[in-house]
């Protein structure tokens, strides 16, 4: 047998493998709900429009990105496998129809799309294009659910407070969706899609104050009122106004860019909270549910290698398709 | 309501059964696809553009699908195998993640600039992002077999006790990746893709032949596409099915060496012995027989020693160690015994017809001979099949182990699904993946009718010619 010496025994470097994981793990799915966050958000807007050439204008927007963006979903179930199987496996079962909702959702909205550009009938259209706006907006919401159902250790399907923080998710998507789109359209549809986002980022705030109330009311012991978590309910809001100031001035790829800060805020909250559990519905904690050191330090290894090149990736992505889409561009 | 483990099994073989198709296409065409982007950017050959275009609209389809139906195999890992997922996640989760990182990411955004992409980008960047997106579709069968072979032949672990639960942890990668199963199941596998993907083409070509009578000197629209069509197919069939038998062959000497009670499974020998005959045909001999999969008593035709002639390499009088003699009760013989025949038939069949349709081709017949097109087209699935009945061999013939010797299967699956929950998923699924495959069939067919896209030929490769929402990449 192989002796792999203090590469078994020593975390590499003498660095806290433990935390960065779980850090890597909300990083992963930051990266999701930003990237696949805006074609959710997309999805949403659809519903807004009538006019064939715009709805055509909107889905060869997210065109080329959508299926790259959603990957970091499947990168975040095997950075979580891969790190801490336990609550892999602990959440992903004890959610159980949860998660399936959310795989029904990302089907529909993944297959709409292309049904969408197979045929040009009336009918046909219409309902592929209800099936789009559907799948983009159950996603986000039954994520946003997920997501406080894990920190909050719920175990029913739903509960308020996931229904609460699900509504803040789709909001913020809408937000990502109309920083996206201000950049990709020109013309009365720019304007038009500019003018919802002041009513999706009131939404999302609002949303965030009722979930942050309830937070300090009912579950003081996840200490909300801490310096962390108020920190980065400080940043979002600065984010919030830095959206809201470069809409109302037209400089939309600004106003993008301030969609990052509040979805990694976002994330970074609730992995504040949860911290040092990484499965508050069993108590397990980070350092309870962590691989051993030879497979962390393999999986360091392999994502300090790997996850350079995919942003090299995305970055050949973006500046291929960077700029708004040209008229007679199509999804497929 | 259905017990919780048997809905989840019956879910994880519904859900692989359809995604598996999809991987099959795109990992096939992958290879097709860069040599005709190859051929396109270096040739003024219009036919190498129209190549490249078709073949991409159903490559993208099959990926869009392949990642939708993907996704819910690894969230299935977790929903209903929470116990095989914390017992073997060390050595599980790694592959998977990697996967994720390594090759869906490279696949996933190279897509994107090589469907949309072919005016934005550069020939040689062009040409790379085929690659990338071939690589990717290779690279990801690279991490989910060394994960599935590592269920096979599992090394490089030691069993633990955390808490009252079995814990697999992982104390050699090196032996646990490398185990000795992988180099032949992804052999196997990538050549089955790209077979599978050549019959496919080879059929979908010899419809076009066949239906609208093209002949050699043809030159109406479309025919001289069909006609590369079914010939780059065709050479691809003679290279990759002889090699698949023979590949076949060896492999099954392995399962033997290494999975002996698999083996035992496939060919039905229940008490050891040698001279052991290969059935080609086999019923139960009582009626008890035909309820109960686990016939003992078969009666048949076979060649005598042919099992024992394949589990040695050669002798015939080889001893076969027969299935009562494992500590733990065998897999479903019965399917895997047909599975086994259906997956070689078929085999056996791309191989007769490959040299068919070469010797139509010395002959210069190949565009007249109209029961060889029928053939090929009734054969264009078949590939597919093969593959389906081929991984029913490996999975079902490893039961009743989940990971082989370490976990029975029974044991993996979540302690807290409920029978209800199980159930309902699974209704699910089955509606909606039925639904899917309608969904693929119809789109696929679409594509296949409309023909391939016509290029403007005086503008070298330009694609003017196509009208936008027809075209598959621009």
């Amino acid at each position: 047998m192989t002796d792999y010496g203090a590469f078994a025994t020593d975390p590499l470097f003498g660095l806290p493998l433990q935390e960065l994981w779980f850090g890597l793990v909300f990083f992963i799915l930051g990266m999701f709900l930003f990237l696949d966050g805006f074609d959710f958000g997309v999805g949403a807007i659809f519903a807004t429009r009538d006019d064939d050439e715009e709805r055509e204008t909107l889905l060869a927007a997210i065109g080329p990105f959508w299926d790259g963006n959603e990957v970091w979903l499947v990168v975040f179930g095997g950075a979580l496998f891969a790190a801490f199987p336990a609550v892999y496996a602990n959440l992903f079962s004890r959610h159980y129809l949860l998660m399936f909702a959310i795989l029904g959702a990302l089907i529909l909205r993944g297959l709409a799309p292309e049904m969408y550009e197979q045929r040009h009938d009336e009918a046909w259209q219409t309902w592929w294009g209800r099936a789009f706006v559907v799948g983009s907006v159950s996603a986000p919401f039954f994520l946003g659910v997920f997501a406080a159902h894990w920190l909050l250790g719920v175990e029913s399907l739903l509960s308020l407070p996931g229904v609460v923080v699900g509504l803040a998710v789709v909001a913020l998507t809408v937000v990502a969706g109309v920083g996206f789109l201000a950049m990709k359209t020109r013309g009365s549809l720019q304007r038009d899609v500019a003018g919802y986002g002041p009513r999706a980022m009131a939404a999302y705030l609002a949303l965030v104050v009722v979930t942050l109330g309830y937070l300090v009311a009912v579950r003081p012991d996840l200490g909300v009122l801490a310096p962390v978590p108020l920190a980065l309910v400080v940043v979002s809001l600065a984010a919030a106004a830095g959206y809201l100031l470069s809409l109302r001035e037209g400089r939309y790829t600004l106003a993008f860019g301030t969609v990052p800060v509040l979805v990694f805020a976002f994330v970074a909250l609730v992995a504040t909270l949860m911290f040092p559990l990484a499965d508050p519905a069993t108590g397990l904690t980070v350092a309870d549910a962590i691989v051993s050191v030879l497979p962390l330090n393999i999986m360091s290894v392999a994502s300090a290698l790997l996850l350079p090149l995919v942003f090299t990736y995305f970055g050949i992505l973006y500046s291929t398709f960077s700029g708004p889409v040209e008229t007679g561009e199509s999804y497929s | 309501m259905l017990d919780p483990v048997i809905a989840s099994r019956l879910q994880f073989a519904l859900t692989t059964i359809v995604h598996i198709i999809f991987p099959v296409m795109s990992m096939g065409l992958a290879p097709f696809l860069i040599y005709f982007t190859w051929k396109d950017i270096r040739t003024d050959d219009p036919v190498y553009e129209q190549l490249r275009r078709f073949w991409t609209k159903i490559f993208a389809v099959s990926f869009v699908v392949g990642t939708v139906t993907g996704i819910v195999l690894e969230f299935e890992f977790g929903t209903n195998f929470a116990a095989f997922s914390t017992a073997a996640g060390e050595l599980f989760g790694g592959p998977l993640a990697t996967e994720g990182m390594m090759a869906f990411m490279l696949e996933a955004t190279f897509l994107g600039v090589f469907v949309f992409g072919r005016e934005k980008v550069s020939d040689a960047l062009y040409m790379v992002s085929a690659v990338a997106v071939g690589l990717g579709t290779w690279l990801s069968a690279v991490w989910i077999l060394v994960a599935n072979s590592w269920m096979q032949t599992p090394r490089g672990y030691e069993l633990a006790r955390e808490s009252g639960q079995l814990v697999v942890s992982l104390v050699d990668p090196i032996a646990a990746y490398a185990n000795p199963r992988f180099p032949w199941m992804f052999v196997h596998m990538q050549n089955a893709a790209v077979l599978s993907v050549a019959l496919f083409m080879a059929g979908v070509a010899a419809y076009h032949v066949w239906q609208r009578g093209i002949t050699a000197d043809d030159d109406r629209e479309g025919a001289r596409f069909w006609r590369k069509t079914l010939k780059i197919a065709l050479v691809v069939l003679l290279v990759t099915a002889p090699f698949q038998a023979i590949h076949g062959d060896a492999y099954g000497r392995h399962v033997y060496e290494t999975q002996p009670q698999k083996f035992a499974a496939m060919e039905a020998v229940w008490e050891t012995d040698s001279y052991v005959p290969e059935y080609i045909f086999a019923v139960p001999t009582s009626l008890d027989g035909i309820t109960d999969p686990r016939a003992k008593e078969l009666f048949g035709i076979g060649i005598p020693g042919g099992a024992s002639w394949l589990a040695s390499g050669g002798d015939p009088q080889a001893e076969i160690t027969g299935l009562s003699e494992f500590d733990t009760e065998a897999p479903p013989v019965a399917v895997v015994f047909w599975s086994f025949r259906l997956m070689v038939a078929a085999g056996f069949w791309f191989i007769l017809l490959a040299f068919w349709a070469a010797y139509r081709w010395w002959t210069d017949e190949l565009y007249d001979d109209d029961l060889l097109h029928k053939a090929f087209v009734g054969s264009s699935l078949l590939g597919i099949f093969a593959v389906e009945v081929g991984w029913i061999v490996t999975e079902v013939g490893r039961q009743p182990w989940v990971i082989q010797g370490v976990l029975r299967t029974s044991k993996g699956v979540s302690p807290g699904l409920t029978g209800f929950e199980a159930t309902l998923t699974l209704v699910g699924f089955a509606v909606v993946y039925t639904g899917l495959l309608a969904l693929y069939t119809y789109v696929i067919r679409r594509i296949i009718r409309e023909g391939p896209p016509s290029v403007d030929e005086t503008a070298g490769g330009s694609e003017a010619a196509s009208p936008s929402g027809v075209t598959g990449d621009d």
